[in-house]
């Protein structure tokens, strides 16, 4: 097969090798976009594997600075033997890059406050500036509890270790496999290249980085994620009125809220599932991760259970009615219709007039199964143009009782109208990110390139008053760290606030903390059980 | 297991055995008594048989699994299954009752039991090869679990000794309504179903199909879906089973009169949904170009047709609609530098930046021409059968791929085959039927022959294509160079293709 490398391709700024990018599987993730990497990053990534085993494991290290600057000279080193380091990274305010590790790893610990420079904040700067996002990126961003989120413990271990990062850079090049020891590590990398957005995939059998040195393929299979799921607003363009595409607002994320509702309920109650958090995806959706550690372990035959336990709207715009339940309803069914039905009168009827013109009531029409009713009703709405929704709701059921048809089945005519409400309102998944294990899904906490927001976790308590238009935006937040200041009774010395605890994204960040908490809480239960049992064992 | 070096001492004897008493000793495990008609090929066999023995019962159980394998593909149903495969059951791997009181009961039950280890040698060696294997002898266990009379099911069961807690009346009462909705209203009364709980995790397929009743984390599994979970616990076990085998099976290569029969039964279990070789489909003179797409698409089948379609009114397909299509035209011999034009253009309303960025390289992929090595190597990905769409993700909001036979609701496939040229009432009235018995390739043969009838006619008078030419489509390539030849019967195909195909239906509606 000729390689047909055109113009425009070459076009790409950095670099040329495209076997960074191996689809391992083609199906899922067969990567959209130039795939760049330059063969330098991978031997960088080697290079501090291999350095990195001289530091100490510990997160508390604050010694990492010195350790950690040969490893940035090797790699300068290999890619540009004569530019000297401080040359390359003078636009980077250097010091600061590398001393911070450490103040991110002792929350106790002081940010320095001077340094930064607060040109990037103004409001005329642009939310995709690359200098924004890096002081994003370097001063707000939760690193450690991303990682314990990740590691389910605070010393590093392979769950962290092994876990594959994609980086989508600037340039739009897509850079998969890459892996940390730890949060400081990843941060660096971050800061370094300073992608446009990161992605989470799995934990893997081996070190991701060292995937092509494995003799046998097959010793490199992914062996735990999150169980994953992504409801996205344009699933919902054939029945919103108000926006489409990309576009969101207060009525149709009300779609969301339900969706979160829905979904929410079934996995704690039927799976038994405790650690669940939904996050903001930055622009029209929302993000659910499952990590208890069984939803972890699933394969992918389990997760395709799951996803088809919950998928109730099924087939194309093409397939007529999408709504096709058993009857009797089974109790996930039965529960999601007691969840909407308040939703669907207020947010649908009221909210979206989904039935406002003639063609648009055609599609409702053809959901009822009767005619002579179906009949009526097309006279009556076509006679009064601009009946509300609510209004030709409510028709429907004074014709039936009124006996315009002699046939009618009521009971069918119940079941076709509680089909038609749960595909105005029912969750609309995409169902092929949560039946991969290997599926990526953008971090938490990433800022939206297209938005600015940060995708922040919803608290599923108040999941109604999740507003995604104040969801925190980054340039805010880098004001708000400026316009801070300190109270006037400052606590003492020791207790210095992060950078995050001085603005709106606090609230989120103690959020994900609680969580990130009680996931590692339970995770050492675990362990200290099998232990004893194990101990247990041997002595008997 | 057919060792015959008898300077050796086995192992396992040494310990028990005088050694000069060798000689008389019988095995102490030889001859494993079978007392039920299923087997869950827990214990390996170990006692002698002959290597012809080892050979003919290992084709045997081969044939039966490969047309197993064979009704998957053609979709048939259960029943239509268990009824094909009912002769060939019998005549190749007889399994009778314990009541029949037959006086071969063991001498099937060992054949059974040894052929299935020897396949598993054969079978274990790939990844590929496990799955398919598992697959098939889970379709095997499943036809013969439900032909299986109740007492004999009862006891199988019974000595599998599987942990599922028993839910006590009072909890099912409490449930009740719930039980009930989950089995689709039945039992009309609870007290007639007795029910199991077990974690929902070892029956993913009572999940996924919302026939059991959840709750945190357990499946509270009526009895009459014993048959499901029993299959889980089988295939679940094969599958480890398999993978210790093929680990085990380094050690074989010593023994040089088992391998070659080995190597030799795993290549004849051939899929007979064979991908799809380009070559084969290629069709001298014809012009597959880009610009002629929309020519050809009077050729296509009705799946390719709607993705043709739906690409000319929205300028945009979706990832697996993009994905079949693609391959689809790669199929038809549309090359790689032909298939990006052909993409390009059809995007028109996007720039070549987007283009390039997000599209080229899937098309690139789907060819072979980027991506992992075993992408490369192998040309990429096959163009999809029937099979293959039939199982793949059925199409969401917006999407366009699958089988419209399948995906579509009645009024709307009637609709389209009616702007296609399918007015005929009959036929229409056929494909209704066929997509009520969920037949869709029947369907989809129905408007073939409709379309065609007259060069069928023709060909078939002339004789000038055997049936074989003629039988059953079940790949849209296939379908695709058919018609493409019997439109062009006789003909130059380059010289007159433009008054031979019907006027172009594919524009503007």
């Amino acid at each position: 097969m000729p390689h047909s490398v055109t113009p425009e391709e070459v076009s790409t700024p950095v670099e040329a090798t495209t076997s960074q990018i191996e689809n391992n599987d083609g199906e899922t993730q067969m990567t959209e976009g130039t795939l760049t990497a330059a063969e330098s990053e991978e031997q960088n990534g080697d290079t501090q594997a291999t350095d990195s085993t001289n530091e100490d494991i510990t997160m508390g290290d604050v010694g990492a600075e010195q350790k950690e600057q040969p490893s940035e000279e090797s790699m300068t080193a290999e890619t540009k033997p004569e530019v000297k380091l401080e040359d390359l990274f003078a636009d980077m305010t250097s010091d600061d890059e590398f001393a911070d590790p450490a103040l991110d790893v002792k929350v106790s610990s002081s940010p320095p406050e001077a340094p930064f420079s607060p040109v990037h904040t103004g409001p005329i700067s642009r939310a995709s500036d690359s200098d924004v996002m890096r002081s994003f990126y370097q001063r707000l961003f939760p690193w450690r509890y991303l990682f314990q989120w990740l590691n389910h413990s605070p010393t590093p271990s392979t769950d962290f270790g092994h876990r594959e990062f994609a980086f989508t850079l600037q340039n739009d090049a897509y850079l998969r496999y890459q892996s940390f020891r730890t949060s400081d590590l990843l941060r660096k990398d971050v800061l370094r290249l300073n992608p446009s957005r990161f992605e989470i995939g799995p934990v893997y059998s081996t070190n991701p980085r060292d995937r092509k040195t494995l003799r046998k393929a097959s010793a490199f299979k992914p062996i735990a994620k999150e169980l994953c799921f992504d409801i996205d607003l344009t699933d919902y363009d054939d029945i919103r009125t108000c926006c489409d595409k990309a576009n969101i607002c207060n009525k149709c994320w009300q779609f969301i809220t339900m969706a979160i509702k829905v979904i929410d309920v079934a996995l704690r109650e039927d799976f038994g599932f405790k650690h669940i958090m939904w996050v903001y995806s930055g622009r029209r959706g929302a993000h659910a991760w499952v990590c208890d550690k069984k939803a972890r372990l699933m394969d992918d035959q389990k997760r395709r259970a799951i996803a088809g336990y919950l998928e109730v709207i099924k087939g194309g715009t093409q397939s007529g009615k999408r709504v096709n339940v058993k009857r009797p309803l089974h109790s996930h069914v039965a529960r999601s219709l007691d969840i909407l039905k308040p939703y669907f009168e207020d947010d649908v009827l009221q909210g979206q007039d989904p039935w406002e013109t003639d063609e648009k009531f055609a599609r409702l029409l053809e959901l009822l199964p009767d005619r002579t009713l179906n009949e009526a009703l097309k006279k009556k709405w076509s006679s009064a143009p601009g009946r509300s929704s609510t209004s030709k709701w409510a028709d429907i059921h004074t014709l039936a009782k009124s006996g315009v048809s002699k046939a009618l089945d009521t009971k069918g005519l119940r079941d076709a109208q509680q089909d038609i409400i749960l595909e105005y309102t029912y969750p609309r998944l995409d169902i092929e990110v949560s039946k991969h294990l290997n599926h990526l899904l953008k971090s938490p906490f990433v800022v939206h390139p297209g938005t600015g927001r940060v995708c922040v976790p919803i608290d599923t308590k108040h999941c109604e008053d999740f507003d995604p238009l104040t969801a925190p935006t980054i340039t805010d937040l880098l004001r708000e760290i400026d316009e801070w200041e300190a109270p006037e009774e400052a606590e003492s010395e020791d207790k210095k606030l992060q950078d995050w605890e001085k603005t709106s994204l606090k609230p989120y960040v103690e959020y994900f903390r609680s969580f990130v908490l009680a996931l590692m809480r339970d995770e050492k239960d675990v362990k200290v059980k099998r232990e004893r049992e194990e101990n247990g064992e041997m002595e008997f | 297991m057919i060792r015959q070096d008898f300077s050796r001492i086995d192992p396992k004897r040494r310990t028990t055995l005088d050694h000069r008493k060798k000689q008389f000793a019988t095995p102490t495990y030889q001859n494993l008594e079978y007392k039920h008609r299923l087997n869950f090929y827990i214990t390996p066999p170990t006692a002698d048989i002959t290597l012809e023995q080892f050979e003919q019962w290992a084709i045997d159980r081969l044939r039966v699994l490969a047309e197993l394998e064979a009704c998957s593909f053609r979709n048939k149903s259960p029943s239509e299954t268990a009824e094909h495969m009912k002769p060939l059951l019998q005549k190749y791997l007889p399994l009778s009752a314990t009541s029949s009181g037959s006086s071969n009961l063991q001498a099937e039950r060992q054949k059974d039991h040894y052929s299935h280890f020897i396949l598993r040698l054969a079978f274990a060696s790939t990844e590929d090869l496990r799955r398919r294997f598992s697959r098939v002898e889970t379709m095997l266990f499943r036809l013969r679990f439900q032909a299986d009379d109740l007492r004999d099911r009862g006891a199988f069961v019974e000595s599998l000794s599987l942990d599922w807690e028993t839910v006590g009346s009072e909890e099912r009462a409490m449930y009740a309504p719930q039980l009930q909705a989950a089995g689709g209203g039945f039992p009309k009364n609870i007290e007639e179903e007795s029910y199991f709980k077990v974690d929902w995790e070892r029956v993913p397929e009572l999940v996924e199909n919302r026939r059991v009743f959840l709750k945190g984390g357990m499946a509270y599994v009526p009895g009459r879906e014993q048959l499901s979970m029993v299959v889980a616990e089988f295939t679940s076990r094969l599958e480890k089973a398999l993978e210790l085998t093929s680990r085990a099976l380094p050690r074989l290569d010593e023994d040089d009169r088992l391998t070659p029969i080995l190597n030799h039964l795993s290549q004849n279990f051939t899929t007979p949904d064979a991908s799809y070789s380009t070559s084969a489909t290629a069709l001298p003179g014809a012009d597959i170009s880009a610009r002629n797409v929309d020519t050809l698409s009077a050729s296509f089948p009705l799946c390719m047709q709607n993705l043709h379609r739906s690409l000319r009114r929205d300028a945009h397909l979706k990832h697996y609609g993009r994905l079949q299509y693609t391959l689809f035209l790669k199929g038809i011999g549309l090359n790689l530098e032909e298939c990006l034009v052909f993409w390009r253009s059809s995007f028109s309303k996007i720039t070549d930046d987007v283009f390039n960025k997000e599209y080229r390289y899937n098309v690139r992929h789907a060819y072979g021409d980027v991506g992992g090595d075993s992408n490369r190597r192998g040309n990429g990905y096959s163009p999809f059968s029937c099979q293959k769409i039939l199982t793949e993700k059925r199409p969401g909001p917006g999407e366009s791929h699958g089988c419209p036979y399948r995906d579509f609701s009645v009024d709307n496939l009637t609709a389209l085959l009616q702007q296609v040229g399918v007015t005929d009432r009959e036929v229409l009235k056929g494909v209704k039927e066929d997509k009520e018995k969920t037949k869709f390739h029947l369907a989809c043969n129905r408007v073939f022959d409709y379309v065609h009838k007259q060069e069928i006619k023709k060909v078939k008078d002339d004789g000038t294509w055997t049936s074989a030419q003629l039988e059953t489509l079940v790949h849209p390539n296939d379908y695709f160079k058919r018609s493409y030849l019997l439109k062009n019967l006789g003909k130059n195909p380059v010289e007159e293709e433009m008054e031979k195909v019907k006027p172009d239906v594919e524009m503007e509606d």
